[in-house]
């Protein structure tokens, strides 16, 4: 097992890939086949993939306070006229997809969180004709992310009620830039510097939901994650490094989410949770039971 | 380094699951399964005590919703969840909340208090990201049970020579038990076991769940 993300490097030397070593620790402990983990890392990828679809083809929330945009991202890149690079917003377009599908409590797979969801699946299928990615490259490109994901978590968290939208969207968003990396065909080395550049720019990132709803700002900070997991890749790719290494990166998060207040580690008490227009919501929604 | 919370990829990839979040949807309904699974039937009073993240969220999250559901028997991708409260009502099942103040360990803190008759099982179980849970204490006994580690935990009638019965199972497939917890509600009552070990089998599930006095075994891993 690998405890730090240098750890993960070093130990990836002995594999073929960082996905291959995760399958393998994964039968170590479970007592599974390689078969049926992939089979079950399949799963999640169909689910993530129909979550995209179905959002694309517009979805609303139970509230109504979000939905339909990533239908409307999706029109505006038909249209073809505009400023980022087209695979940019087709993540951005997919990870707002899988957020209104969570908003209105549909079926979507976890990566690592709910809130969080839209990051990895956004740009997974973004690049996925892109760089030809067979089903086997696909399932590849998860377990590549939950290796990384696995060592974020036990050394910060995922959750933002213990450590802010930092460990959500922003692990979410460091796991997906690894991904990427390995999935273009970079080293273990640049997509450990991704994770460190992607969360090095999460830093600090409070959760403030909004009527205590995984709806505004979750929504569209999913298309944040995906977009900064999309360049922390590239700069990756391009030999950029990181001053400060990841796993000191990582250890930086956890302590800033401690000393983060509680009103802003999805409590609603702060941020854009009491906003005017956020308490007006809330009292519209919940009435006098909020 | 911090203590190791999450042991497999698939607790970072997955759950698939209903939304909208991991932790206050999808990890509340595994805290409500696991709860349904110990108690091994369905309750006719539910009282969930919610504190922090969860006491101030768990309307927006559908957390509430979540739990019951979870105690109805459901997973975290059962279409059925966002219905869970009206199922419940259906069933004649009283349901409560209570949002507390106090301070906890964790954040995503919910004790459970499940009523049936005479029988009266209390958890309290955290939610840690993710759709991962813990369950940190049964019926006022601290104990750690952590999705990852697997664990049996058996309801029997306390009477003498259940513990040998259930041990000499173990035993006999060769399986190491590391740590055992037994707890009671009252004496000659309804007691638990909480057993973490090092294998599995599935004849072992079968031979303890025919042991005689025994109510219930799940195994959890």
């Amino acid at each position: 097992m690998f405890y730090t993300i240098k750890d993960l490097v070093a130990q990836s030397a002995a594999y073929p890939s960082i996905a291959a070593m995760m399958v393998a620790l994964e039968e170590e402990n479970t007592n599974r086949s390689a078969a049926e983990i992939r089979r079950l890392m399949g799963k999640n990828l169909d689910a993530m993939v129909h979550s995209v679809h179905q959002g694309i083809a517009g979805v609303k929330s139970v509230t109504g306070l979000t939905g339909m945009e990533a239908k409307k991202m999706d029109g505006y890149l038909a249209a073809g006229d505009f400023l980022s690079g087209r695979p940019i917003l087709e993540a951005v377009r997919n990870a707002i997809a899988v957020n209104e599908v969570n908003a209105k409590m549909g079926l979507i797979c976890a990566t690592p969180t709910a809130g969080s969801a839209g990051v990895l699946a956004g740009v997974l299928l973004a690049v996925r004709d892109r760089l030809g990615l067979s089903r086997d490259d696909q399932v590849d490109f998860l377990f590549t992310a939950g290796a990384f994901g696995l060592v974020i978590a036990n050394n910060a968290g995922i959750a933002g009620a213990e450590g802010g939208c930092q460990e959500e969207v922003g692990s979410a968003s460091a796991m997906a830039s690894a991904a990427l990396v390995c999935a273009k065909g970079g080293t273990a080395q640049q997509a450990a510097n991704a994770v460190a550049m992607t969360l090095q720019n999460m830093l600090g990132l409070i959760c403030d939901p909004v009527a205590g709803l995984v709806e505004v700002p979750c929504v569209k900070r999913n298309a944040l994650g995906a977009s900064q997991a999309m360049i922390s890749a590239d700069m990756a790719l391009a030999g950029l490094k990181s001053v400060i290494p990841v796993d000191e990166t990582v250890e930086a998060m956890r302590k800033v989410g401690l000393q983060m207040p509680s009103a802003f580690k999805e409590t609603a008490e702060g941020g854009l949770a009491t906003t005017p227009t956020a308490l007006k919501l809330k009292q519209q929604i919940f009435g006098d039971r909020a | 380094m911090p203590e190791v919370r999450f042991h497999s990829v698939f607790d970072i990839i997955g759950p698939v699951m209903v939304g909208p979040s991991s932790s206050h949807t999808a990890g509340a309904a595994r805290i409500g399964k696991v709860v349904h699974d110990i108690f091994g039937t369905t309750p006719e009073k539910i009282t969930v005590y919610l504190y922090e993240s969860f006491a101030k969220t768990y309307r927006g999250h559908g957390t509430d919703v979540a739990i019951v559901g979870g105690l109805l028997g459901m997973a975290p991708d059962d279409p059925q969840l966002p219905d869970a409260l009206k199922i419940a009502y259906e069933r004649g099942i009283s349901v409560g909340f209570v949002p507390k103040s106090d301070k906890v360990d964790h954040p995503n803190t919910a004790c459970i208090v499940l009523k049936k008759g005479d029988r009266r099982l209390e958890v309290t179980g955290v939610s840690i990201g993710g759709g991962n849970i813990q369950i940190t204490e049964i019926n006022g006994f601290k104990i750690s049970l952590s999705m990852g580690t697997p664990t049996y935990i058996t309801i029997h009638d306390d009477v003498p020579g259940m513990i040998a019965q259930v041990t000499q199972i173990f035993s006999q497939a060769n399986i190491n038990i590391g740590t055992m917890t037994v707890t009671r509600t009252a004496k000659g009552e309804k007691a638990i076991m909480i057993i973490e070990v090092d294998g599995y089998n599935d004849a072992l599930l079968a031979q303890l769940k025919q042991l005689p006095h025994m109510i219930n075994v799940t195994y959890f891993e």
